[in-house]
Order: C-alpha cells, then sequence, then structure tokens
C-alpha cells in the first residue's frame, strides 16, 4: 500500500466544553477524491480547518508527505502545497479573474519597474490565469478581466477551484464546491474534480449531497461526533448505508477501504 | 361611423405599440446606463461636475474665469487630500471621522513647534508630518488590534485629537508671517496665463497619481480592494488583512497632516478653529465620486472628481448669490442622490 500523501492523527479541538474533534484522524492517498462526511456537527469543517491551517488543533499531529507538518495560518498550509477552496467562496467578488485567481500572490514586474515601483505584471497574471482556466476545461470566459461579481456561481465556484488547482502542489481540499449551484453548474463542477485529480492532485471533498459524493468520490471518510465512524466505497455501500452510518442509526462497519 | 370606428381601432393600436416601444426601449436604456455605471464608477460623478460647471458658468459668466477656477481649486486642495486619505480607509470598508482632526492637529503641532518650541521649518514640518501619521497608525491599532469598528474608533479620537488640538495651541491661532517660510509655501503659487497654481495644489495631484498607481498597479492596492470586498476571502486568500488595514488608517494619517500642511499656507495661519467641517466634506467627497461606504469599490480618480464637485457646487452658488446655508442643503442632497445611485448601480446583474 502506498504512503498517504496526507495524514491526520489524533486531532483534537474543543471549544470550551464543546469538542468539535475527539482524536480525528484522516488519510488521503495520491491521486484520489476522498469526500468526508457527516451530520451537522460531526466535526467535519473543523477537521478540514485544522488540515488547511485555518484552525490550530489542541492536539494530534498531522503529515505531509509523512512529514510532521504545524500549521498556524492557511498561508503556511498553502506554502506546503495545501489549497482550500471554502464554502463561502475565498474570492473578492469586486476583482476580475485574474486578480482572484492571483489574490495573495500576485506577481511583479521584472526589473526595475518590479522591485522598485512594485508594479504587477498584468499581462503576465492574466495570460497565465487564461491558461489555467482552459487547463481545466473552463477557457469559456470571455474575458479574463472582467469582475467575478458579473460570473454565476459555477463560474465563480471554477475560478475558486481553477486556483486552488494552478496553486496546489500537493493537495487540494474543496469544501461544499456544489452547495449552492444548480444541477448543471454542480455537474460540471463534478467535472473539474475529476479534472484536478486526473492532473495528479489529489483532493478532500466536504459535501452533504450524496449523489455527487457517491458519483465522484474514490474513498468515503464518514465523520461522527468528532471522530472517524468508518471509511467505505461507492462499491462498498449504498447510499442510504452511508447515511445511517453517518446518523448513527447504524453500526459503523469495520474500514471498508 | 364605421370608418371612424376603424380610425379610431387603428390610432389605439399605433398608440399602444408606440407605448410598447418606448418601455422596451426605457428598460433596455436604464439597463445599460446601469451597466455602463457599473463599469466605470466615474462617469456619473463626471457627468455631474461637467453639467455643474457648465449651469454656474450660464448663470454667472465669473464662474468660467480663470481666476475664479484657481480659486475653486485653491478651495478644494486641502479636501481633496483628506479625501484621497479617507477614500483608502473608505475602500477597506471603514470609515474616518478624525481625518479633519488629525489635519488640523497636525497643523497646529507643526506650528508650535516652529513657533514656541524653536525648531527650524523643515524639522517641524516632518516633525508634524509624524504625528499626524502616528496618529492614523492610532486609528489602525485600535481598528486591527482592539478589534473596534472604524466608526467608534475614529469618533473617539476625533474627540480626542479635538481636544488635544485646543490644549496645546491654547486656542490661539498662529500666524503665518511668525513661521519659517516652508510652512506657508504650499500657498505660493505659479501663474499659468491667468491660472494661479498653488504648490498645494500641485502636491495634491502627485498624491493623486501616487495613489492612483498604488492602488491599482501594485499588490497592496488589490489587497486593499480585497480586503474592503471581503475580509474572510481576503484572509483565506493568505492576506494579512491586519497589516492591510493598519497600513491604510496609518498612510492616511500621513495624508491628512499634509492636508495640515497645505491647510496652513492656504489660510495663511494655523488655526486649532477650522477644520470642523472636513471630516464629513471629506467623506462626501469620497461618496460624491462614487467610492462605496461598503468597501471594495471606487477608487482616487472618482474621489478628485468628488471633491471638485463640492469645491464647484459651494463656489458656483455663492457667485449665483445663493446663502451658505442653502449650500449645505444642496451639497446634502448631492450627498443622498450619489448613494442612492451606489446602490441602484449594486443591484446590477450579469
Amino acid at each position: 500500500m502506498t504512503a498517504p500523501v496526507l495524514e491526520a492523527r489524533g486531532l483534537t479541538k474543543r471549544y470550551g466544553r464543546v469538542t468539535a474533534i475527539e482524536s480525528g484522524d484522516l488519510e488521503l492517498y495520491p491521486g484520489e477524491i476522498l469526500a468526508v462526511i457527516g451530520d451537522n456537527g460531526a466535526g467535519k469543517s473543523s477537521l478540514i480547518k485544522a488540515l488547511s491551517g485555518a484552525l490550530i488543533p489542541d492536539d494530534g499531529e498531522i503529515y505531509l508527505d509523512g512529514q510532521r507538518v504545524q500549521f498556524r495560518n492557511p498561508m503556511e498550509a498553502r506554502e506546503a502545497g495545501i489549497e482550500t477552496v471554502y464554502q463561502t467562496l475565498a474570492v473578492a467578488p469586486g476583482l476580475d479573474i485574474a486578480d482572484n485567481l492571483f489574490l495573495g500572490r500576485e506577481q511583479r514586474r521584472p526589473g526595475v519597474l518590479g522591485s522598485v515601483f512594485r508594479m504587477l505584471d498584468k499581462g503576465h497574471m492574466r495570460s497565465e490565469a487564461r491558461r489555467h482556466m482552459s487547463e481545466l476545461g473552463v477557457g469559456t470566459l470571455q474575458n479574463i478581466a472582467q469582475a467575478v461579481e458579473s460570473l454565476s456561481g459555477g463560474q465563480r465556484q471554477a475560478v475558486a477551484v481553477a486556483r486552488s488547482a494552478a496553486f496546489g502542489s500537493k493537495v487540494v481540499i474543496l469544501d461544499e464546491p456544489t452547495a449552492a449551484l444548480g444541477v448543471k453548474e454542480g455537474n460540471r463542477v463534478l467535472q473539474l474534480i475529476r479534472d484536478v485529480r486526473d492532473r495528479g492532485l489529489p483532493v478532500i471533498l466536504i459535501s452533504h449531497n450524496m449523489p455527487h459524493v457517491f458519483e465522484v468520490a474514490d474513498r468515503i471518510h464518514i465523520q461522527r461526533l468528532g471522530r472517524r465512524a468508518t471509511v467505505i466505497t461507492p462499491q462498498s455501500h449504498s447510499m442510504s448505508e452511508a447515511v445511517a452510518i453517518m446518523t448513527g442509526a447504524a453500526e459503523p462497519p469495520p474500514h471498508a477501504a | 361611423m364605421g370608418h371612424a370606428e376603424l380610425l379610431g381601432l387603428t390610432m389605439a393600436t399605433a398608440t399602444e405599440s408606440a407605448t410598447d416601444f418606448d418601455v422596451a426601449r426605457n428598460d433596455s436604456l436604464g439597463l445599460r446606463v446601469q451597466h455602463i455605471l457599473h463599469g466605470n464608477p466615474v462617469l456619473g460623478p463626471l457627468a455631474v461636475l461637467i453639467v455643474a460647471i457648465i449651469a454656474f458658468s450660464i448663470v454667472n459668466v465669473r464662474f468660467f474665469s480663470a481666476a475664479n477656477l484657481s480659486l475653486v481649486l485653491a478651495q478644494v486642495t486641502v479636501i481633496a487630500v483628506l479625501a484621497l486619505g479617507q477614500t483608502l480607509v473608505i475602500l477597506t470598508a471603514g470609515i474616518d471621522l478624525a481625518a479633519g482632526a488629525i489635519a488640523v492637529f497636525s497643523s497646529i503641532l507643526m506650528a508650535v513647534f516652529c513657533t514656541r518650541a524653536g525648531m527650524p521649518g523643515v524639522l517641524a514640518l516632518l516633525a508634524g508630518l509624524a504625528f499626524g501619521t502616528a496618529m492614523g497608525a492610532l486609528n489602525g491599532f485600535l481598528v486591527t488590534r482592539i478589534k473596534l469598528p472604524p466608526f467608534i474608533v475614529t469618533l473617539g479620537t476625533l474627540t480626542i485629537f479635538f481636544s488635544l488640538n485646543s490644549v496645546i495651541s491654547n486656542s490661539e491661532t498662529v500666524r503665518g508671517t511668525d513661521m519659517p517660510s516652508i510652512m506657508t509655501w504650499t500657498g505660493n503659487s505659479l501663474s499659468l496665463g491667468g491660472f494661479r497654481l498653488t504648490y498645494g495644489s500641485i502636491i495634491m495631484v502627485l498624491l493623486f497619481v501616487l495613489f492612483f498607481y498604488s492602488l491599482g498597479h501594485t499588490a497592496w492596492g488589490k489587497h486593499v480592494y480585497a480586503t474592503g470586498d471581503d475580509i474572510e476571502a481576503a484572509r483565506l486568500a493568505g492576506i494579512r488583512t491586519g497589516k492591510v488595514l493598519f497600513s491604510v488608517y496609518t498612510v492616511a494619517g500621513l495624508l491628512y497632516a499634509v492636508g495640515g500642511w497645505i491647510l496652513i499656507g492656504r489660510l495663511a495661519s494655523a488655526s486649532p478653529n477650522v477644520g470642523t467641517e472636513y471630516n464629513l466634506d471629506s467623506i462626501t467627497a469620497v461618496v460624491l465620486g462614487g467610492t462605496s461606504l461598503f468597501g471594495g469599490r471606487g477608487g482616487v480618480i472618482g474621489t478628485l472628481i468628488g471633491a471638485l464637485i463640492v469645491g464647484v457646487f459651494r463656489n458656483g452658488l455663492q457667485l449665483g448669490g445663493v446663502e451658505v446655508v442653502w449650500q449645505g442643503f444642496a451639497i446634502g442632497l448631492l450627498v443622498l442622490v450619489a448613494v442612492s445611485l451606489d446602490q441602484w448601480i449594486r443591484k446590477v446583474k450579469s
């Protein structure tokens, strides 16, 4: 068995008397889409935030490529190669597509213009943005310089996913990427997720949408009451079985995968 | 009779279709205007400015004279510089009620430093600018570290700065003739034909160019917009939003202090009792210029136009014989229209 790209061991996070994650474990293997499902309050978000540096766990370890990592903020996780697309869409609506793709890692002009006058290399960033968008099959956007707020929900999500795929070198984490989308747009984003995986980046997908999870996931991590109940695959269990485990109606089986 | 009926029917149909056509065209025109303004938010204020200039020129021929336009520009300069700092703050979805207070307090400090404290002019100027910057930094500290709303922070510091201002100045005006020449240098002017351009106005224009560049062409500028647009999204994108906000309030403080320096040149004195209206005037200029109070939208070109609108209205209404009290009324009305327009533009759908 290959070694996991990303591994969490015994992560714990408490808020006062409330325990968000209780010794949470997670493994993500190369080239897979791992779905994380769980009822509200099961600790999915906290788990993901710990992995992406948005939350500092009280206890437990995270390993990236076998190396222990400790993130103090999202920037450190990002520098280590973990890109996260948050549910709230981490895009600035007033900025254009290229600006959003490079938000927080803008590129400056070479030479004096960049070093002294700190001038942005807009031309380069726009052509790079266009390339990244078309690599993911979303090159249909007419104008890379159009404000993100003028895009549909699916297109915005595509911008966010394209950003994570463009800069994530190890792992891409997607938090509810299809939640706010219609059927057609949701399907396009699912295809986008497969494209990201097929380019060699393993993906963690957090979703409430069971059909979407069963459609794209290679393995399904079920979170319940702050810990991992089990890991199944779309082949080993049905959707209703997964929901039963998630809600506690059924005993979690031993890891199927 | 049958014929008349037929005629009536035809006419009715014709009228109806004409109305339909009009309605359809109005709709699309309105939407088109909304889209154009959404894409180019500066166009609205620019149109207001041009119409105002034309209207006031018609009302009073003296309005469009070189001498009067020079006066308008000189009157507008201080407000424009304060509004520049205010623009930065408002772009981050904040508000700076202390803009005028920092400007006036800085000017008093400069004057006191070079008179009572006996400092050389240049040193007094630099010290005044440093104190203005520190006052802005204090606002930034309270907003980012203590995490108080900008409105409350600047309401508090506004009161504190005005109070210290009275204490340090003994509520006395320092005459320009008692100060080194560098203090009043901003009021000196170049003559271009009949047009007089003060050095203060030149500094103002250079500052606008500098910040037009910084906001549009540097990462810092993008981060200012992103922070104002959606601070959580900006933070998640890896932007150190606290640092961005702190830098904005600090730079704004420096700009207000520069405004204070220009104010000394404009009045040929440093007075602790002026500038109470500058706080709101700077906000008015920003809002008239199309920068959104909700953050993330707008820019300095709009603010320059906004400041000019305020100046043109004040001056034009005065030349037109309108009393001072009604000038305020007109400016207030303009602000409400500008904010309503902003709301309407924001509703644009793709």
